[in-house]
């Protein structure tokens, strides 16, 4: 059978919004189905692992600034690897550094791996609280919900995709109704709580689409998820409140 | 209005809210009083002929603010904000008592301590440690640093800054003009084997090189150098060593401090109680007048604070109250537990309010992987995603109960199985039933908890 290799970018440093518990879901869901996962960390310095999914959390500001040159040098080999179907996901700060460059509010410019067309501006105030957003994924139409908590104002270049439409929070920048980003192998989105306990369907689409590449297209067998279910139907409730 | 008028005013409010219990009248009469005189904290605080002590800190504020009031009571008439109320609302209702007292013992919100500091102009400031908590309410733990560090780089003679030396964070901070006394853990023997994943400070405050640690006694509390730029733990000024944990009932320390040293038998257990006593004892240092016999006897007799590893008895059941609020604590909290090889049952109660935090996303930062041969009841606002973590974390589900609602859960897990109860919950919840168990007579409500 095969098996899911997913590359942690920084995991010392991006680890903010308990990133961790997004790569817990990854797993639960490759070894539930007699999938293999391996999970490699990537820290400043070391050599770029190949990956089917590479993953880019947030941190804070001076965590991010201390990756910041490192993850620079690597802009080429992500490129190549999502060019060659793997994907790449940045949550949060992760998702703000896939872009050109963040522009801070006192005029500094901190340039990002531009691996798709896309930057933010810091705001003066920060979008925080519970959101939902509506995605198209492969045909599928599924919901994500979770917690948006970010200063930054993300703006898509012309005929770059959200990954969903705001359904109730403020998403990208709080105007245009668009939530994260979909380019290719690029995904991005502010959502955390972490992104994946409560997303279980958003999970397997990433799971599927990372092995796509690799393996072709794989049927992932249903899992009971209860207990996710049921987080995610209070949450649903609470994101109205 | 004069400003004698409006404090009687601000008493008023005080008065009618503990006899219609609306809330205990912890922050209404403050907050009137503010709104008639901005400036009423300033003038009421110098009434207090020995200055405040002011104490903030992520973890234990609470518990290290009463600690120091048992140092320096009965010797010392003291003005506490004791509710844990700890916004300027709180700390200014506390002060409508400050007339006879001599001096003022205040724990201050992370968030508000700037502005706070600045009313009550400090003679002794204590920083007890800094962890990521509620992101939401708080930004990012390097914002607080920021302003703690404009705080602490302007205080004047006057006031003495007593820091946790092993927090690379805090023992960065400048201290302006004031003198310091710095308190941490000189016991190689009670690191841990590994830094915590929740370990929020482990880069050089200076260059941001990683750290090296000689040893890690709690998150990224220890002791630690920078390799590179020679920043380190400063020379602790009172510190304990050969610290025995006596299971969750206890633990004893030898205190070393510029007065001389003592063994000390602490009747609360954790290596975070060590810190907090730590801090009390350096603060009534700073202070000054405080004899090591005082000091030591004060922490002999400390009685838990409000949530904070407090027992009670439920229908003739061990309770133990514990208040979880953010990775740090609660993995502490949950390392604390793994001591105790009875079997347990547990309540967890995850609130999503204002006043926990209203992104939870922290639980999956908890080692509940600790727990996982537990019997567990959740509840709470976010009953469903406290369960869901615990099933992460290897608890079996079939011994996973979901109720949302605290009184149906509390039944629940009063009913089910044997040894102690542990109820683990976040501020709210923790407020919630501890009210539920007041109505029962089982506790004192929490304005009258002392």
């Amino acid at each position: 059978m095969s098996s899911l290799v997913v590359a942690h970018l920084y995991p010392e440093h991006l680890n903010i919004y308990a990133d961790r518990g997004n790569m817990m879901v990854l797993r639960d869901r490759c070894l539930r189905r007699g999938i293999g996962f391996e999970l490699v960390p990537c820290g400043p310095g070391d050599g770029m692992p190949r990956a089917d999914l590479y993953y880019l959390g947030g941190g804070q500001d001076r965590d991010q600034s201390l990756v910041a040159a490192d993850l620079l040098r690597r802009a080429g080999e992500l490129r190549a690897a999502a060019d060659g179907g793997a994907l790449v996901l940045g949550v949060c700060g992760g998702y703000q550094m896939l872009g050109h460059r963040y522009l801070a509010q006192d005029g500094r410019e901190i340039p990002g791996v531009g691996l798709v067309d896309l930057e933010t501006t810091a705001g003066d105030s920060r979008m925080i609280g519970n959101i939902s957003i509506r995605c198209q994924l492969d045909g599928q139409e599924l919901v994500v919900v979770g917690f948006e908590n970010h200063a930054g104002r993300t703006h898509l270049g012309a005929g770059v995709q959200p990954l969903g439409e705001v359904l109730h929070g403020h998403g990208n920048n709080g105007r245009d109704g668009g939530e994260g980003v979909l380019a290719g192998g690029v995904v991005g989105t502010y959502i955390h709580g972490p992104l994946l306990p409560k997303n279980p369907a958003f999970a397997d689409w990433l799971v599927r689409r990372a092995l796509a590449a690799r393996t072709g297209d794989v049927e992932l067998e249903p899992l009971e998820d209860g207990l996710a279910d049921e987080a995610r139907r209070v949450a649903l409730r609470l994101v109205e409140r | 209005m004069r400003f004698t008028a409006k404090v009687a005013a601000a008493r008023a409010v005080a008065g009618l809210s503990r006899v219609t219990r609306t809330g205990g009248g912890t922050t209404a009469p403050g907050k009137l009083l503010l709104s008639l005189d901005h400036d009423a904290i300033r003038r009421l605080a110098a009434r207090l002929e020995r200055g405040s002590v002011v104490i903030s800190a992520t973890n234990g504020k609470t518990t290290t603010a009463k600690m120091l009031a048992g140092l320096l009571e009965p010797e010392l008439e003291i003005c506490h904000n004791r509710s844990g109320a700890n916004l300027t609302s709180g700390v200014a209702t506390a002060l409508l008592e400050a007339s006879g007292k001599s001096v003022g013992v205040f724990e201050v919100d992370e968030a508000a301590l700037p502005a706070a500091s600045a009313a009550l102009d400090p003679a002794v400031l204590v920083l007890g440690n800094l962890f990521r908590d509620q992101l939401d309410r708080y930004g990012e733990l390097e914002a607080i640093g920021a302003a703690w560090a404009e705080l602490t780089g302007s205080l004047e003679e006057s006031c003495t800054l007593v820091r946790n030396g092993d927090d690379p964070l805090l023992a960065s901070l400048p201290s302006g003009a004031a003198g310091t006394v710095t308190f941490g853990i000189a016991d190689s023997s009670a690191a841990l084997a590994e830094m915590p994943h929740a370990a929020d400070s482990k880069w050089c405050a200076r260059c941001g090189h990683r750290l090296v640690y000689t040893a890690v006694f709690l998150g990224h509390l220890g002791g630690w150098e920078c390799p590179v730029c020679g920043n380190r733990r400063p020379a602790l000024d009172v510190s304990a060593a050969a610290i025995e944990q006596e299971g969750l009932d206890a633990c004893s320390f030898t205190l070393h401090t510029p007065l001389g040293e003592r063994r000390v038998r602490l009747p609360v257990a954790g290596m975070y109680n060590v810190y907090n006593a730590l801090a009390a004892t350096a603060a009534a240092h700073a202070l000054g007048g405080v004899e090591l016999d005082r000091m030591v006897a004060g922490l002999e007799r400390f009685d838990p604070a409000f949530g904070r590893f407090e027992r009670v008895l439920v229908d003739g059941q061990d309770v133990l109250l514990l208040l979880v609020k953010n990775p740090a604590g609660g993995n502490e909290v949950l390392r604390t537990l793994a001591v105790d090889e009875r079997p347990k049952r547990l309540l967890l109660a995850l609130n999503d309010r204002t006043a926990d935090g209203r992104d939870v996303s922290w639980i999956w930062d908890v080692d509940f992987e600790l727990l996982a041969p537990a019997a567990v009841v959740t509840t709470g606002t976010r009953a469903a995603e406290m369960a869901l973590r615990l099933a992460y974390a290897g608890v079996d589900q079939g011994r996973i109960t979901v109720e949302p609602d605290l009184e149906a859960a509390l039944d629940r897990a009063l009913a089910g199985g044997e040894g102690p109860l542990y109820l683990l919950a976040t501020y709210t919840a923790m407020l919630d039933l501890r009210g539920i168990l007041a109505d029962r007579g089982v506790v004192r409500p929490y304005w009258e908890a002392e």
